[in-house]
């Protein structure tokens, strides 16, 4: 590695005020034509680029960002990672990315400030306490970590919650996975864009895509803003604007883009220690390094690409974490903001080919695809470099939506991801 | 977050909505001789756009008729709303 961060090189650079840091990755113009092109500069793009030249051995690959790399819901998400999904296909996905997540921070020589501080859902009403439990045994039977906990385990675990059975949606007891946690989301964009441009991919920013090019059933390249760019083939992962490259190659996909939202208050000392999901009242809640309280509310329930979000779902979110947690009530929110996610029917991820020959989508991934990026990455290289599925990702074909096989999460994942 | 002009009701917050999709997808008339891939297309395909979008609202806090909204979805503007069964209109 070129200019590897260490203790060493962080004493070297105190030296000179840190004037002299390199950049981390190059701003180079487009080439005429790539063996491969990733539309999408976000963890999952910049991931797959990563993994495509270290494990593919694809070098003279570029990935194209309309905006900067990690401006979209990368850096909009509420950076929540865990794997205790009810389905095999899922558990499978999640937990493959969540191993890579523990050792990301090595691999990359960058701090992606992981943290294993566990993730708590909460159970609310009897369906719920079932919907968990029955949760916790298939994690068990896929080897991943999860634990059922009574209200008064809840309690202990997390102190500032109200386990009173006076309130309207009391607590009847919570799953726990120890090994989930966060991580520092814009790190991690970064961190893949510097080790992907260190083998040589183009990262260029500041270009849309315009058009597909195809000849027949095959793709010839992309049109871009900075001008035609050949290839044969093209992965797209660009979230909630995955219908409109769709569209652009005469395909229709089975998503619907509606803002998510998020919030965070003003920085506080620590009160917090751990991820706190509820499903039933729709309130997740977290703790920043910085001390923000990090709140994820809901999405709207229509098609919108305005990235901004109806108050109505942020105050319902509120609502349910003052009741949950009434230590909260007189903390300011500092700031609100919406990503576009693109939601599938089953509420599972798309990592496709599709029926035009160079044309590979990783999409669908709605409201929880920031836990995935790692694996998420490493397995759509796999898809494009060898033109096939692994393994993990089969399940997660184009195709389910005509043959009726899907991976329905709805039960596990549903509105917090 | 923008007020809907209800054709029966007037204007309201669209809170008091509830949005039912894309428009004018017809009911397949021959189920039985559906094919897995025209199923898929009926069922799960969406043309989802970033622009002028056709789609079915519900006054579901209100009078719960339902009706058609010509809406962008790229700013939230609205551009036409019509009642069900009327023509959509073609600008």
């Amino acid at each position: 590695m070129k200019n590897k961060y260490s203790i060493f090189s962080l004493i070297k650079n105190a030296f000179s005020q840190h004037e002299n840091w390199k950049q981390a990755w190059g701003d180079p113009e487009p080439k005429k034509e790539y063996e491969a092109i990733i539309i999408g500069g976000g963890g999952h793009g910049l991931a797959t680029a990563y993994y495509l030249a270290k494990k593919h051995n694809m070098r003279n690959i570029a990935v194209l960002e309309k905006g900067w790399i990690g401006g979209g819901n990368t850096g909009r998400n509420t950076t929540i990672i865990r794997s205790n999904y009810l389905w095999d296909a899922s558990a499978g996905l999640y937990d493959h990315a969540l191993k890579i997540w523990e050792n990301l921070s090595q691999e990359l020589n960058y701090n992606i400030m992981f943290s294993q501080r566990g993730v708590m859902n909460l159970a609310h009403n009897l369906q719920d306490v079932r919907d968990l439990k029955r949760r916790t045994h298939a994690n068990r039977l896929n080897g991943i970590d999860a634990v059922w906990l009574n209200t008064d385990q809840v309690k202990e675990f997390c102190p500032i919650i109200n386990t009173s059975p006076d309130i309207r949606y009391p607590v009847l007891g919570g799953t726990l996975q120890r090994r989930a946690g966060t991580a520092r989301h814009d790190a991690v964009a970064w961190g893949y864009a510097r080790g992907a441009d260190e083998m040589g991919v183009d990262i260029i920013q500041n270009c849309e895509v315009k058009g597909i090019k195809r000849n027949g059933d095959q793709v010839e390249g992309v049109e871009t803003s900075k001008g035609f760019i050949k290839t044969k083939k093209i992965g797209v992962v660009a979230a909630g604007h995955s219908s409109v490259i769709a569209n652009m190659a005469g395909l229709k996909l089975p998503l619907e883009s509606k803002p998510l939202q998020a919030l965070v208050s003003e920085p506080v000392k620590p009160i917090i220690d751990t991820v706190v999901m509820s499903n039933a009242v729709h309130a997740y809640v977290s703790q920043s390094d910085k001390g923000e309280l990090v709140i994820g509310a809901g999405t709207d329930a229509y098609v919108s690409y305005t990235q901004r979000g109806s108050h109505d779902v942020v105050e319902g979110t509120l609502k349910a974490i003052l009741e949950l947690y009434p230590i909260f009530s007189r903390m300011k929110m500092l700031r609100q903001w919406g990503g576009i996610v693109d939601i599938c029917p089953d509420a599972s991820p798309i990592i496709s080919k599709t029926n035009i020959k160079g044309l590979y989508f990783n999409c669908g991934w709605g409201t929880g695809g920031f836990k995935a990026t790692p694996g998420s990455g490493d397995l759509f290289a796999h898809t494009i470099a060898n033109d096939e599925p692994h393994k993990l990702n089969a399940a997660f074909n184009l195709n389910r939506f005509v043959s009726g096989d899907l991976v329905d999460e709805h039960g596990a994942a549903a509105v917090a991801h | 977050m923008f007020l809907i002009n209800c054709p029966y009701c007037g204007e309201r917050d669209q809170s008091e909505f509830s949005c039912g999709g894309e428009a004018h997808i017809v009911r397949p008339k021959q189920p039985t001789e559906l094919s897995d891939d025209q199923w898929a297309e009926y069922l799960f395909m969406r043309k989802n756009i970033k622009g002028v979008q056709f789609e079915r609202w519900n006054h579901a806090h209100g009078c719960r008729k339902w009706f058609n909204m010509v809406r962008d979805t790229s700013n939230d503007k609205i551009h036409a709303i019509y009642k069900m069964g009327e023509k959509p209109p073609v600008e």
